[in-house]
């Protein structure tokens, strides 16, 4: 139903799409706002927010550096609950085990709730492979599954969507009538869903938070159909990354105050589940519950001690509604699962640094995710760091009107800013050669040029003018200055 | 101020001396003005941000390591830019991690280092230089000067302090306007794109002037503005100070 495969290479192209798009710019730009103006009001009312944040970003240190024994705990602690606890290492081991467990189920339907990790590993497309039928719960991403996209953004999946979009879509997949109103869009999107509740043998859920001491999985949502996922039908699966462990139930209060505000600007959403273990006797829920620990390249980037911040994340998406460039170019355009700052980090930890070689440099570093960032991860750091691993591991392509590429306009650069006499005559050729391009004429004394030739230059002149160097640098003024 | 003079080294960035010599003039005039004695050695060329920040540690390096010589003697280094302040005191930690003694140079060098606007009002104590521009200004705060090296206040100070000036206040003033170093040319699409949406904010405020403290910045949005002919200026917050009309 979804597209597979990571395109971070067509970034450029998507991107170009998505700002020529003038709808899905205003979508982008008025639903990011209103979550970002949302977050920063929510936070405004909490005193000691900072100390939260700092309480956190410790908490989740301590778990990454001892993240073995913390994941030990929380399987033993399932266990002691009556759950079952599977360990895959990759995303089609993971797939695998929730295959069979639907199968020894006897189920033909699954119904899931949102799960960013569900995307990450392709679930559906191995459950349909194997002729079993996903049915997506969640409002967002039922919206994407029925448009056979994926979600746009971490917290909400149809972000680029708009009402009008949503309702065309309900019209001609689910035959309903044509309405704009959000409450009978979701009315329509709940009968839907009913029945498919009603018969469903398996509910497949994520985890926002996995806890250690007593072996619970915590979900928040505010559509309550990840209750219905999660207790309606007669097995339960948990999908979790392994970095979701916080160690004690206590510390959830720390958590559950910033991820909420982050998100959406809640100060709590609406719902909050705690599952431990299966139903006892004479309670309600699953006869079966089983927890799917996933690691899928998460050890690697464990190992890496500069990016093991990234699996600090709590996906609250507050880094894509402030980050400019993911509101110009949306979720789609970064290729695969995760998108925005944090997209950029951790895709290369799931698909390789060479898939991904481009995402570290879709960011202008200007550092406004990790300025909202609830648990303080130091995205652009990180991002520099990982612009470095791609120089130095992964081969360069070749842009089209490169006369030389750019390791070796680098290097020669470099052999350029180290001899102050190269560097004037370099700016003194520029100076010379520059009368032979195209003016785009001037205003006062500064001159500009309409097109610059030679990759990357002439990236520049797409769409401003280049000024022309001063015909006396400062450093030639300088003697008249100190005279 | 102590009553001695205190001795500022220049670093005029490669942008500044190429495309804004008129910004370093202002620069250098307005420390003298307030009292500093102003030095400038021209061996120096470019802080080395263009490498680091695409990614190559090794050019970056090797460019860098010359600055912790050329700035020995001075009691301060002053730069008209929140980039390259940033990449001296920021980034040239990181680069010099493993490197036990070019670290404790690094370490002497940031500690002396100021960009030019924290310079004026932390250390020599002066808020209003003099100037005077009866004009509706609006400031956009570079992204590194602002998040990486904190200066929010400063640059407001020395505004407001100039005469009949009228400091508008322009919507999203903290957002990125694109420039990003290389980001100008590997995404040219989203980073025109960036500067389209803080041009407009600029012109929805009324301003007939656009000043930032770095040459990065604007050249990104002079650009955009002189190719689509909009009404309104950049300035250099160095270039406005020294304004008299
Ligand atoms: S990186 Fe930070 S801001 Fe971004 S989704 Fe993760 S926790 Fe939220």
């Amino acid at each position: 139903m979804s597209e597979t495969g990571v395109h971070s290479s067509a970034i450029h192209e998507r991107a170009k799409e998505a700002i020529g798009d003038a709808h899905l710019q205003e979508a982008y730009r008025s639903s990011t706002l209103r979550l970002y103006s949302h977050r920063l009001s929510a936070i405004n009312q909490v005193p000691g927010f900072e100390p939260l944040r700092e309480r956190a970003r410790e908490l989740k240190r301590e778990v990454m550096d001892h993240l073995d024994y913390y994941l030990a705990q929380f399987a033993d602690s399932v266990e002691r609950e009556g759950g079952k606890v599977h360990w895959a290492r990759t995303a089609e081991e993971a797939c695998t085990i929730v295959k069979d467990i639907v199968k020894s189920a006897g189920a033909r339907e699954v119904v899931k709730s949102k799960s960013m990790v569900g995307e990450e590993i392709e679930l559906n497309h191995a459950l349909e492979a194997a002729g079993i039928d996903p049915v997506e719960t969640d409002l967002g991403e039922m919206i994407v599954q029925l448009s056979g996209e994926r979600p746009a953004h971490i917290v909400a999946p149809a972000i680029h969507k708009t009402r009008h979009d949503v309702s065309d879509l309900f019209v001609e997949k689910l035959h309903s009538k044509r309405t704009e109103d959000p409450g009978q869009l979701t009315a329509i999107a709940r009968k839907t869903l009913r029945e498919i509740f009603a018969r469903a043998g398996v509910g497949v859920s994520g985890a926002n938070f996995a806890v250690a001491e007593t072996g619970s999985i915590v979900t928040i949502e505010n559509e309550g159909n990840i209750r219905l996922c999660t207790t309606a039908p007669r097995v339960h699966v948990a999908l979790v990354g392994i970095e979701k462990i916080i160690p004690r139930l206590l510390d959830l209060g720390v958590f559950l105050r910033l991820l909420g505000r982050s998100a959406t600007g809640q100060k709590l959403t609406s719902y909050t589940s705690i599952l431990t273990g299966p139903r006892r006797p004479g309670e309600d829920g699953p006869d079966e519950m089983h927890i799917v620990l996933i690691d899928n390249g998460r050890t690697g980037t464990l190992a890496d001690e500069k990016m093991r911040e990234a699996l600090y994340c709590i996906r609250c998406g507050a880094c894509l509604n402030t980050c400019p460039v993911y509101r110009k170019i949306g979720g789609h355009a970064y290729g695969w699962v995760y998108s925005g700052p944090i997209g950029a980090l951790i895709t290369p930890q799931f698909v390789g640094l060479d898939q991904a070689r481009e995402l570290p440099f879709a960011s202008s570093l200007c550092g406004a995710c990790r300025e909202v960032c609830p648990v303080k991860i130091n995205i652009p750091d990180l991002l520099l760091h990982l612009r470095g691993n791609v120089q130095e591991r992964v081969p360069e392509t070749p842009q089209a009107g490169e006369v030389v590429s750019e390791r070796k306009g680098m290097r020669l650069w470099a052999w350029a800013m180290k001899r102050p006499w190269v560097y004037s005559l370099g700016g003194a050729a520029v100076r010379f050669g520059i009368r032979w391009l195209p003016s785009a004429g001037g205003h006062g004394a500064q001159k500009w040029i309409a097109r610059l030739p030679f990759y990357p230059f002439s990236n520049w002149t797409r769409g401003r003018d280049f000024p022309a160097p001063d015909s006396v640098p400062f450093r030639k003024r300088w003697k008249k200055l100190s005279s | 101020m102590t009553n001695k003079s205190p001795k500022v080294a220049l670093f005029i960035t490669c942008l500044g001396d190429q495309f804004y010599p008129q910004v370093g003039e202002s620069v250098v005039r307005i420390l003298r003005r307030v009292g500093a004695t102003v030095t400038f050695n021209p061996q120096q060329t470019c802080c080395g941000q263009p490498a680091f920040n695409t990614g190559y540690r090794d050019e970056a390096r090797q460019v860098a390591v010359r600055n912790l010589d050329l700035f020995e003697d001075a009691d301060y280094v002053v730069a008209p830019s929140g980039s390259c302040s940033t990449m001296f005191r920021v980034f040239y930690p990181e680069l010099f991690a493993e490197e036990p003694e070019l670290l404790q140079k690094v370490e002497r060098l940031r500690a002396r280092f100021y960009e030019f606007s924290e310079f004026l009002v932390k250390v020599m104590k002066t808020e209003d230089v003099g100037a005077s521009f009866p004009h509706r200004v609006a400031y956009h705060d570079s992204c590194h000067l602002l998040r990486e090296l904190g200066i929010e206040t400063e640059p407001r100070k020395l505004i407001k302090a100039v005469k009949g000036l009228e400091l508008v206040d322009l919507q999203d003033n903290q957002v990125c306007c694109g420039f990003g170093g290389t980001f100008s040319v590997k995404f040219p699409d989203v980073s025109v794109a960036m500067a389209r949406d803080k041009l407009r904010a600029a012109a929805d405020c009324g301003a007939e002037y656009l000043v930032a403290n770095d040459a990065g910045c604007l050249m990104h949005l002079a650009g955009y503005i002189h190719r689509e002919r909009l009404p309104i200026q950049t300035l250099h917050l160095a270039e406005l100070l020294e304004k008299h009309e």
